[in-house]
């Protein structure tokens, strides 16, 4: 192998978008032959880069550099041609489709009649030289997630990619299929071709990566040869080590336990498991923290625990009562309170007002409902105390709810829900794309509830948030729960590292 | 370099703009099927007067357009409530006719002697839930299987009519009618009160005024009608909130075929008091009730004033053909037209036209 | 009953089913695009009565049908800008130009009514082959046009299901998201589809009108057009299943008269292709099954470009 030269080249990429800056200046190389991995967590700005690369983004300021030639990348047409390939973390092929078929999708060099032959042979080739074993006859819809991955890969390399960038690739496979998937990585690299490798888990970054360039809130903060670093100081780049906001509070008094969750498997969407063997307690008045990067199960958690998601095994109780697998409505009569990740989405009906979407829960019982009817002054006089109760900001309670402020939206799911005097708050992102002023809000009022005896269930990709507010911090990784950590004696490096992956040294959870 | 169009979804669409933008869609439709007419060689204007004072220029024209609107407006409000759940119920038209074929069952076969006390209001049931099981069947298919509702509620419409068109030809042809495809004539307590000298059969009438109100207030007041606007605007927020979406798709499917069948009840026991072939009973309401829903906003109170005016409309058509020998399809070239216009202002309202004057480098 | 009824209702089948097969040709390709298209009975009486007239007044038949394809394709593209561009509903989009074509055939028809054709499109007698007896009238003595649905059918099929833009056409209409990610022109492939389908329903019109009847009625298409969409789905989305569909519907409509003193009344008759279309539209759902037989999966649901 000759002196890599260098194939990509980043340099000061900006990129803003509403509210947030995800990429700040951030200088960016790879080299030919070379596996580099992007670490960093949801939120660091990896993906944003790596779309910019591809084409999807255009960066505000910032040069790109392919073979030391400057290039303008404005679609994934150009990236294309530019011998660049992105396998994305949701794959994007036709599942009633052949592998032959999703393969030339799009490409206009191929034969007008029968074009999936021609297609066969160079797929082919691809398997001999990398090991990328796929069926050109087979149906999308019969290949595992590992095998899809493959058809994904062999797409870009048919396109001529030479420099390929993977985002995430092992979230849905399992370690044999990673395995299989570092080695063909490993081979394709040998071959002068340009791995990127974008990741938060640091057992792969040092199982296949040459380099590694750690991102942390839209920054570089470190590249180095993975041969001369280790998971612990990687761990310590991807989440930093600042001294932490606290907020005023007073310790924690737990009660009885609330919120019992015994052994739990779920799937996700894909019928892949998310949910592996998940148990813990939450107390009335303390704050369990779920830390970890996005996709880790968190979403899946809540929703099994919510009654959105069916549970494949194990056990949910709220005090002491079993309730897997109830209906929404069921756990909700339990004293359930949900703070959903997906506010306008799934908490809100935007086009109706705040007072209607003030009883969404609660609109089939009194005082807002008399048998069959419901009951207009009680529902407006609710909303009336509530709004000024929870200071939300509008013209009327008949406003439609699609017209405030993401903070005010927040304040009024939080009435809603707070309404019911539950005895479980779970509280998913809940600070999520809001102003100073509205988090502060939001992060106060979770601890007044919590001083009240309410058991929390707190989710939430800030680190900063869930070591502010949590009395204990749990973390999860692939489904599972890699520790539970008392909030006091916890520090970040151990939180981070739980994050990525890395086993805890003593006891296993 | 230089300007772009963009389109922005407007943040709320407020209830005058919608209504302006109706109008606006309308007096265009007119202005379009005007052109057609010009195109044709036809004047307009001579067209649309003698629509105008054959549908509302006289007591008989008054009294035919009510006619027309009963089952505009029982259909139309059915619809106005499906709709609002985001069911598509494009098969008015076949539960109206199932409703008429219950109708005649139950006045011909089942208790021909029965008093009208007890006839008219058995009908009545007997056509709500004949149109009822006729929607109900595509609904299932929707709520279990996803099944497109759309095409379902629409072949039903063309087995309903052939269903018919065999009964009159078949089985049910009338003893006394020398082979033409009616069945016998309904008994006389079968035969709904008019209104006065005029074809209005009022008890159908004061029916759909009723379901107008009733429904409205349903889905303003009740919890069920909560249940519906929350499903209809926000399918993920209803299955959030604990709403059970396919309670709601076959309440809702089952009220909206059941009045489309109680309009067929009014069609044969009210004007016609018999079965006749399926064009004869009805040419389109159920179709022509689409619009009249949709002209509403899906508003129960709305269809009142919408299916008076295509009510006038249809009315308007009958005296093109009689004195201006106008084929009877040229209602539906206003209903399209009509139709178009309104879809587009849909669309047009929900934006707004916005200018950019940078360089867009997508 | 007798043999020799029996055949000549199957050869008089074959016409009778060919304007449900041009409609359902371009429908499959509308719907396999993902649009579905609910104005084909508008667009197939606009295509009888532009096909009638413009041969009454040319004297030739094929500027007519020419011409009711083309009239067909405009309409068509109305469709299309209201669904694709727009993203408006297409339910209501595709009804409203059924009503609108409806209407406006009558008015355009009406001078036509009782007028005969001054020319005719001919019978071709294939030589040799159409001299075979039983077989050659089945198949060798029919008009051009349906030689021409024929070939289409070979056409169209082979194009859907063996040529790169078959896979574009059918990419687009399972998962537009990932065919646009891989370059194709969602929009322009749906309008291209979109417009053929009316094109071909034109066609189907014109059949009518200027060889099967031939004649302007009135409303002469009587729910053709709805047949059409129920064999789309009938013949799950395939040219070829779709040839063999139209000709069972044809035999249907032809045999239920003379079906009827066996006791079959036509009118049970005449609602076999809609029950059928349910069954099989039951069957064609749920991922697995739909995954095998073929419902394009984006079908009826506008194609939004997420943030690029």
């Amino acid at each position: 192998m000759t002196a890599s030269e260098t194939l990509v080249r980043m340099e000061h990429i900006v990129k803003r978008f509403p509210g947030v800056v995800a990429n700040a200046g951030v200088t960016f190389e790879a080299a030919a032959g070379e596996v580099h991995a992007l670490l960093g967590e949801n939120g660091a700005g990896k993906t944003t880069l790596m779309n910019i690369l591809y084409g999807i983004y255009q960066p505000d300021e910032g040069e790109i550099y392919i073979r030391g030639q400057e290039v303008r990348i404005r679609s994934p047409r150009d990236a294309i041609a530019l011998g660049i390939g992105m396998v994305h973390q949701h794959f994007m092929l036709v599942h009633p489709h052949t592998v032959a078929e999703n393969i030339i999708l799009g490409l206009s060099d191929v034969p007008f009649a029968y074009p999936d032959r021609a297609v066969k042979e160079k797929i082919a080739e691809f398997s001999e030289r990398y090991g990328l074993r796929v069926d050109p006859d087979a149906y999308i819809w019969q290949l595992s997630a590992g095998e899809q991955q493959r058809v994904e890969i062999v797409k870009a390399l048919y396109r001529g990619a030479e420099i390929l960038i993977l985002d995430e690739p092992t979230s849905m496979l399992t370690p044999q299929e990673t395995q299989e998937l570092f080695g063909i990585l490993r081979r394709m690299a040998e071959e002068g071709r340009t791995i990127i490798f974008i990741t938060h888990k640091l057992e792969e970054v040092m199982a296949v990566s040459d380099r590694v360039t750690v991102l942390r809130k839209g920054k570089v903060v470190g590249t180095m040869k993975t041969s001369e670093t280790n998971q612990r100081e990687l761990a310590r780049l991807m989440v930093g080590r600042e001294v932490l906001f606290q907020l005023d509070k007073p310790p924690a008094t737990p009660g009885k336990v609330v919120l019992e969750v015994e052994r739990l498997n779920a799937l996700n969407d894909k019928g892949v498991p998310a949910l592996r063997d998940v148990s813990f307690v939450i107390r009335e008045g303390e704050i369990l923290g779920i830390a970890g990067v996005a996709g880790n199960g968190q979403k899946e958690l809540v929703e099994v625990i919510t009654g959105l998601r069916p549970a494949t095994q194990g056990r949910v109780l709220i005090d002491g009562e079993d309730v897997t697998n109830k209906s929404p409505r069921e756990i909700l009569a339990k004293g359930v309170a949900h703070v959903p990740e997906e506010r306008m989405h799934m908490g809100m009906v935007p086009n109706m007002s705040i007072a209607e979407n003030l009883i969404l829960k609660t609109y089939d019982r009194p005082p807002f409902s008399r048998g069959l009817f419901l009951d207009p002054k009680a529902i407006r006089e609710h909303a009336e105390r509530v709004v000024k109760e929870y200071g939300v900001s509008t013209p009327s309670i008949w406003t439609p709810v699609k017209l405030l402020s993401g903070g005010n939206i927040q304040r009024v799911i939080l009435a809603r829900e707070l309404s019911i005097k539950p005895r479980l708050i779970v509280a998913s992102h809940p600070t999520y794309g809001l102003d100073v002023g509205a988090t502060e809000y939001v992060r106060k009022l979770l601890i007044e509830q919590r001083n009240k005896g309410v058991a929390i269930l707190l989710v939430s990709e800030d680190l900063e948030e869930i070591f502010a507010l949590s009395d204990r911090i749990a973390v999860m990784f692939e489904g599972r729960i890699m520790g539970i950590l008392d909030a006091e004696q916890a520090d970040v490096e151990t939180v981070g590292a739980l994050m990525a992956g890395i086993q805890p040294g003593g006891e296993a959870d | 370099m230089g300007r772009r169009i963009r389109f922005e979804k407007r943040a709320v669409v407020s209830p005058t703009v919608s209504v302006v933008a109706n109008l606006v869609s309308l007096i265009l439709a007119l202005l379009v099927i005007a052109l057609v007419f010009r195109v044709i060689g036809l004047n307009p204007w001579e067209v649309y007067r003698r629509m105008f004072s054959g549908a509302f220029g006289s007591k008989y024209g008054l009294s035919e357009t009510l006619v027309k609107t009963i089952p505009l407006l029982m259909a139309g409000v059915g619809l106005a409530l499906a709709f609002r759940a985001l069911v598509w119920n494009i098969g008015a038209e076949g539960q109206l006719l199932m409703g008429a074929v219950a109708a005649t069952w139950v006045a011909l076969f089942a208790m021909p002697n029965a008093p009208a006390w007890i006839l008219i209001p058995t009908m009545f049931v007997a056509g709500f839930i004949a149109g009822a099981i006729w929607a109900i069947i595509p609904a299932f298919l929707k709520a279990k299987y996803e099944t497109n509702e759309v095409i379902t509620t629409l072949m039903m419409v063309y087995i309903a009519e052939e269903f018919v068109n065999y009964l009159v030809y078949g089985p049910w042809k009338g003893a006394a009618e020398w082979g033409f495809p009616y069945s016998d004539k309904f008994p006389d307590a079968a035969q709904l009160p008019l209104w006065g000298t005029t074809r209005v059969h009022y008890p159908t009438l004061i029916l759909a005024i009723l379901a107008a109100i009733v429904v409205y207030f349903m889905v303003q007041r009740t919890r069920w009608g909560y249940e519906i606007r929350v499903t209809g605007e926000n399918p993920t927020a209803a299955r959030y909130a604990g709403i059970d979406s396919v309670k709601v798709i076959l309440t809702v499917m089952l009220i909206s075929g059941g009045l489309a069948g109680m309009a067929g009840v009014g069609e044969v026991a009210g004007v016609h008091h018999r079965l006749r072939v399926a064009q004869g009973i009805s040419a389109g309401y159920g179709f022509t009730a689409i619009i009249v829903a949709w002209l509403a906003r899906l508003n129960p109170l709305g269809v009142i004033v919408t299916a008076f005016l295509f009510g006038g409309l249809l009315v308007g058509g009958d005296t093109l053909q009689v004195s201006l020998q106008l084929p009877v399809a040229t209602i539906d070239l206003f209903n399209g037209v009509i139709l178009f216009f309104i879809l587009a202002s849909e669309v047009l309202t929900r934006y707004k036209i916005v200018w950019h004057a940078e360089d867009l480098s997508t | 009953m007798d043999v020799h009824v029996f055949w000549t209702a199957l050869i008089a089948a074959i016409p009778a089913g060919t304007p449900y097969l041009f409609a359902t040709l371009g429908e499959i390709y509308a719907e396999r695009s993902g649009i579905l298209n609910l104005g084909v009975e508008g667009m197939m009486i606009m295509g009888a009565v532009t096909a009638f007239g413009t041969t009454l007044s040319t004297g030739n038949p094929w500027l007519g049908v020419l011409a009711a394809a083309i009239v067909g394709g405009l309409m068509a593209s109305i469709h299309a800008f209201i669904s694709i561009t727009l993203r408006a509903n297409q339910t209501v989009s595709g009804l409203a130009l059924t009503m609108f074509g409806l209407g406006l055939s009558g008015l355009i028809g009406r001078r036509y009514i009782g007028t005969p054709l001054p020319a005719r499109l001919p019978r071709w007698h294939i030589p040799v082959l159409g001299d075979i007896p039983l077989l050659g009238p089945l198949f060798f003595q029919h008009d051009p046009l349906v030689y021409l649905s024929l070939l289409l059918v070979l056409v169209m099929g082979f194009i859907l299901f063996y040529t790169r833009p078959g896979i574009t056409i059918r990419s687009v209409g399972e998962s537009p998201a990932t065919a646009d990610a891989m370059g194709v022109n969602v929009f322009l492939v749906r309008y291209v589809c979109t417009i053929i389908g009316g094109m071909l329903a034109g066609l189907g019109g014109a059949y009518l009108s200027v060889v099967y009847t031939p004649a302007w009625i009135e409303g002469m298409t009587a729910g053709a057009g709805w047949i059409a969409i129920a064999l789309t789905i009938f013949a799950l989305w395939s040219p070829f299943r779709a040839l063999l569909g139209a000709y069972l519907f044809g035999g249907v409509k032809v045999l239920q008269y003379r079906l009827q003193p066996l006791g079959i009344s036509p009118n049970l008759l005449n609602m076999l292709p809609f029950v059928l279309t349910i069954v099989v539209l039951l069957a064609a759902t749920g991922e697995v099954q739909r995954k095998r037989i073929g419902m394009p999966a984006a079908l009826g649901i506008p194609y939004e470009r997420g943030e690029k």
